[in-house]
């Protein structure tokens, strides 16, 4: 694992914020309404699940599926608070009870089954319950036989569920062998930041992959590469520009072109 | 080779040579001997019955551990080498070829780690870079083609955390790999020998039957690394093995794998041969069954047993 830092918003007064980047000062709610993109730099700074529904659905809303699963403890896990302890706190953070969201929904007037990650739910992470609501997605889509969208954001598998988490990966990359063979669009954006399990499973099987301007996807945490190779990395590494240039995505787009390139991408794969 | 002298075995080595100095003495049939030789089974016993999990990552990692390379030597009677992802290079962190084991003709792929230092850095310490996961999945491809068994190895402290490795695309070529292994049509057997570091392992580990050895150990997260992120401290990762449940006994338990092969008392290394027996007898046994369950099912059967894993309430 081993997070970049996020930059923040600083914060002077309640009307105006200062860009942690460029230090512009910003009206917050030109800030908010540009869905949190630096007016004055475009850098993306992180919003939540809810924030992407409103951002590309039609109508700002999906009708959501298994909201109500909830993770267990099976390691019982000792750390420094207990993992339902982290659950709690988290979901008092986010309002959420996991760190995916997902549904049904439309992108202009086009039917998908969505999901979210908020990388502020544990970082993102996949345990049991995201595990399984990917799994699920995948699984309704292919029944109905329509696309799925995903908005992925993850520090990768979770810790506290051990192995049992692990082997999400491959439940969750079975899943998507299984929808390929109704032929519709799967369509992942990446998000900053998007780091092992999830990048290592179901997400970078996606037929078309699209990434947020600088956002770090990778296996590992730069933090981890830098302690392995013992020098520092080369400036813009692992960023969504750095993985286009490589191969290893489609396309870097702005959050505010990016759900006209999702209808787009859609219409030219045959929805309608 | 004897590799290292771990800390909680230094009493049974202080007998022994103890031990030794008696039975020049007194010579071996005297009853001191006979008396101290009681001794030092009784703490042998004592020891290697109650090993902690972090005693079994830590014999896991012995560097004198029966490889993948030396189960190709000891129980298939043939193995030729393949090499190469027909991409980039040769990835010698894993190995793989067609091998025959009693009738059987399979197509073998397993992490490599080397024995001394030379041998480990050619290896990469058993870190595969992404081009040795496609090699594995030009293997697998194969293995399917020609109906073909597939046996896999797991030995991996994990996929391997470089710049190169990220350039090409760890991740993809991971999942790429587990993706392959659910699409392949023969029967998919994995012994976690050693290691089983998270992604870089599980890449090579969807299978229709996954056996740990005794003192293996399968884990999200490295001990050390999950220490670091708890404690800020990576010495606490004996504390870290105990609450991650990686050991063969608890994964077991928690329903993850099916089945675990015994080792000699204090690790594979103490008596590879035992564990070559055992590990032939268990690949053995489950190819006779596996080769009569047809295509289809086999694949659905690896689909399934991975469906149901997960705990939750809804």
């Amino acid at each position: 694992m081993g997070m970049p830092e996020e930059k923040k918003v600083k914060v002077p007064e309640g009307l105006f914020i200062r860009c942690g980047v460029c230090h512009e000062v910003l009206f917050r709610k030109e800030f908010e309404r540009n869905y949190r993109v630096c007016p004055a730099c475009g850098y993306h700074f992180r919003i939540d699940a809810r924030r992407r529904v409103e951002l590309l659905l039609d109508g700002g809303k999906m009708k959501e599926m298994d909201a109500s699963l909830k993770s267990k403890d099976p390691l019982e896990f000792v750390g420094k608070k207990s993992y339902l302890e982290s659950i709690k706190e988290a979901s008092l953070k986010t309002g959420l009870n996991e760190a995916v969201i997902t549904g049904k929904g439309k992108i202009d007037g086009i039917e998908v089954f969505f999901g979210c990650f908020d990388f502020q739910f544990i970082g993102g992470s996949m345990g049991s319950v995201v595990g399984e609501k990917v799994t699920r997605l995948f699984e309704k889509a292919a029944k109905e036989k329509k696309p799925v969208v995903m908005v992925v954001a993850s520090g990768g598998a979770r810790m506290q569920e051990g192995v049992i988490s692990l082997f999400q990966m491959a439940k969750t990359v079975a899943s998507v062998s299984s929808f390929e063979a109704v032929r519709k669009p799967f369509i992942v954006v990446f998000t900053h930041p998007t780091m092992g399990g999830v990048t290592a499973s179901f997400s970078s099987l996606a037929d078309i992959i699209l990434a947020e301007p600088g956002a770090l996807i990778g296996f590992t945490g730069p933090r981890v590469i830098e302690q392995t190779i013992k020098h520092r990395l080369p400036k813009g590494f692992q960023t969504a520009e750095f993985l286009e240039e490589r191969g290893m995505i489609d396309r870097v787009v702005k959050r505010l072109d990016l759900k006209d390139e999702l209808v787009k991408i859609l219409r030219l794969l045959g929805e309608e | 080779m004897r590799g290292p002298i771990f800390e909680f075995e230094k009493e049974i080595l202080r007998k022994e040579r103890e031990l030794k100095r008696v039975v020049s003495a007194f010579g071996k049939s005297s009853e001191e001997v006979r008396k101290l030789s009681a001794e030092v089974e009784k703490l042998k016993e004592k020891i290697y019955r109650n090993l902690s999990p972090w005693q079994r990552v830590q014999i896991a990692r012995h560097p004198a551990r029966p490889k993948t390379l030396d189960y190709l030597r000891n129980i298939f009677s043939e193995f030729v080498e393949l090499k190469g992802d027909r991409l980039f290079r040769d990835d010698p962190a894993i190995v793989g070829g067609l091998a025959r084991i009693e009738s059987f003709k399979v197509v073998v792929i397993g992490h490599q780690k080397g024995r001394d230092a030379r041998e480990s850095a050619y290896r990469n310490f058993g870190m595969p870079h992404p081009e040795g996961y496609r090699k594995a999945i030009r293997l697998m491809k194969l293995a399917d083609k020609f109906l073909l068994p597939l046996i896999t190895f797991i030995d991996t402290p994990g996929a391997y955390p470089g710049v190169g490795a990220e350039e090409r695309g760890q991740a993809w070529a991971i999942a790429e790999s587990i993706k392959c292994l659910f699409e392949i049509s023969v029967p998919v057997i994995s012994v976690n020998i050693g290691e089983g570091g998270s992604g870089g392992a599980l890449a090579l580990g969807v299978a229709n039957r996954l056996f740990l050895l005794e003192n293996s150990y399968y884990s999200v997260i490295t001990p050390e690394g999950c220490a670091s992120i708890i404690w800020g401290d990576s010495k606490k990762a004996a504390q870290a093995a105990a609450t991650l449940k990686l050991t063969s006994k608890d994964l077991l338990s928690l329903d993850l794998i099916d089945g675990v092969i015994k080792e000699p008392l204090g690790g594979a290394h103490k008596n590879p041969e035992s564990v070559y027996y055992e590990v032939r007898k268990a690949i053995l046994e489950n190819l006779q069954k596996l080769v009569k369950v047809k295509p289809e099912a086999l694949k659905k059967e690896r689909r399934e047993k991975f469906r149901r894993i997960g705990e939750f309430s809804s």
